[in-house]
């Protein structure tokens, strides 16, 4: 067994790996979720400010981060809609842009009374990183003159008289790296105290955990966070939690669930090896 | 001159933005240096794009190793320039129906757009997924509880890798209301907050202080490594 174990071809560990995504993504394996302190400090951040309040989502990430992030960008999107909250979306990444355009396809298909320009609007991709964070918080017409399609902002209902970031309550920020919610934190929520809460990947949630709760409201580190943020929302909104599509990251539980499982099984048996190999004078 | 320019240029900016940053007066000035930073990211992209361009053909040129790779880089490259400026496949703007090139470039059904959505979401994702079975090997072949350090660090990565789960909650399910804090879920949520976060905040103080001083430095033109070898 110890010899089997030892030279046990690392092709059965890919394998192993493989089930274990798989066979809950399509056995619907789902598990219930109880809502964190930190989903809790999200949802209330979004939820506290009165309806129709401006909200800045920035949507710092890229097909890459697709699986981890998509589903808790969209859950911001369905609470601010659901709140009737005023939606100006940004991407600081180049392929940040296409990720924001999912967020405006469900507006579109799941809240027909949201209008363009009256309730959502979006700015498109500018380089420059945090330079643009820092420009749009003193004057957001010298960066973006026209939205994504090509219209003045003066035209624009809903941005006609916002002249910068100053002006929005809430700033949403769902990030994959640099640029994303340190850069947020830097240039906008700490020196003109925007209210400012982040979704990030697992990697990153560590480096945000200081700046809570002076700098940002709350954190939604990785998709386990994006699932009990979904069902606080759950709780509050009937209608979303009627809506499979809203599901999305309490879906991935089930994955999560049994690859974890898996790894911590690996490592215990991988330690197991290495001390009998130790015992025998094999290592 | 080709070191002295870049330097005056590099301190008068640095000098602008914190004075911008310290004297209400002077905020437009930081604005201003705002601005041309931003153009000069833009230059960058082209200069990022020439460079690697310049690389790749040296490596064909060359037949150095792996030459091959150079040559689907370089196509790629500039098949999507090509597909992309020339927003092969954009309908125009209805705002500006009269303006061929108005519409949005990534329109659905574009070229560039079937080139995002059909090559790079697909490769950048499964780039991101193979990670799972990279780690799973890792996970059984080199984390090992070789030494106290070693052993702590084990032992947190499995409590929080359940933690992360409904497992968390499931396995200490039934510890009585006052023990819940052993709960695996709970007592990730204490690592987040109290050892991670002292960790990282200590780990950030020192990196903005080195920050600080490397900053002087090339401010005072004391440290000039960023201006290169020649």
């Amino acid at each position: 067994m110890y010899q089997f174990l030892k030279n046990l071809d690392r092709r059965w560990i890919f394998l192993s790996m493989l089930l274990a995504v798989a066979i809950p993504i399509l056995m619907r394996i789902a598990f219930p979720e109880v809502v964190s302190k930190q989903a809790k400090m999200v949802f209330d951040a979004v939820e506290s400010i009165p309806d129709g309040s401006n909200v800045l989502l920035s949507f710092d990430f890229d097909p890459a981060s697709e699986g981890e992030l998509l589903p808790m960008a969209q859950a911001f999107t369905r609470h601010c809609s659901a709140k009737g909250h005023k939606q100006y979306y940004m991407a600081l990444w180049p392929l940040g842009s296409p990720m924001v355009d999912k967020s405006l396809d469900t507006i579109r298909a799941e809240y027909p009374d949201l209008e363009y320009g009256i309730d959502y609007m979006k700015f498109d991709y500018k380089a420059g990183g945090e330079a643009v964070i820092r420009m749009i918080t003193t004057d957001l017409r010298g960066m973006f003159p026209l939205d994504s399609r090509g219209v003045s902002l003066d035209d624009i209902p809903m941005t006609k008289n916002i002249k910068n970031i100053q002006d929005m309550d809430l700033i949403i920020n769902v990030s994959a790296g640099d640029p994303g919610t340190k850069q947020w934190v830097q240039f906008a929520s700490t020196p003109f105290g925007i209210t400012t809460v982040s979704g990030c990947t697992g990697v990153q949630a560590p480096q945000m955990y200081p700046y809570i709760p002076k700098q940002l409201a709350g954190v939604l580190g990785a998709i386990k966070a994006a699932a009990e943020y979904e069902a606080a929302i759950d709780e509050v909104y009937p209608e979303i939690a009627a809506n499979p599509k809203a599901q999305e990251a309490k879906r991935r539980m089930g994955p999560q669930l049994v690859a974890h499982s898996l790894m911590v099984g690996l490592i215990i048996i991988g330690n197991c090896i290495y001390y009998v190999g130790r015992k025998r004078g094999d290592v | 001159m080709k070191r002295l320019v870049p330097l005056i240029i590099a301190i008068c900016a640095g000098f602008v933005l914190i004075i911008a940053n310290f004297i209400p007066y002077a905020q437009e000035w930081g604005s201003t240096a705002q601005e041309w930073f931003n153009i000069l990211a833009v230059g960058a992209m082209v200069l990022g794009g020439g460079n690697l361009i310049k690389l790749h053909l040296m490596k064909v040129s060359a037949k150095n190793k792996g030459w091959g790779y150079s040559v689907v880089t370089i196509g790629c490259f500039f098949a999507t320039l090509v597909i992309g400026l020339s927003k092969m496949g954009v309908h125009p703007n209805p705002i500006y129906p009269d303006y061929d090139w108005s519409g949005y470039y990534l329109e659905e059904g574009s070229g560039l757009w079937w080139i995002y959505e059909h090559m790079v979401v697909p490769l950048t994702s499964m780039m991101f997924a193979m990670l799972a079975f990279y780690v799973a090997t890792a996970a059984f072949r080199a984390f090992r509880a070789k030494n106290t350090e070693a052993t702590l660090l084990l032992v947190t990565a499995g409590i929080v890798l359940l933690g992360r789960t409904y497992a968390g909650v499931w396995l200490f399910g039934w510890l009585p209301e006052s023990m819940e804090w052993l709960r695996f879920d709970n007592l990730t949520v204490w690592i987040m907050d109290i050892p991670n976060t002292a960790g990282t905040r200590a780990i950030t103080i020192g990196i903005a202080l080195g920050v600080v001083a490397t900053s002087l430095r090339i401010l005072l033109g004391v440290d000039r490594s960023y201006l290169g070898q020649d």
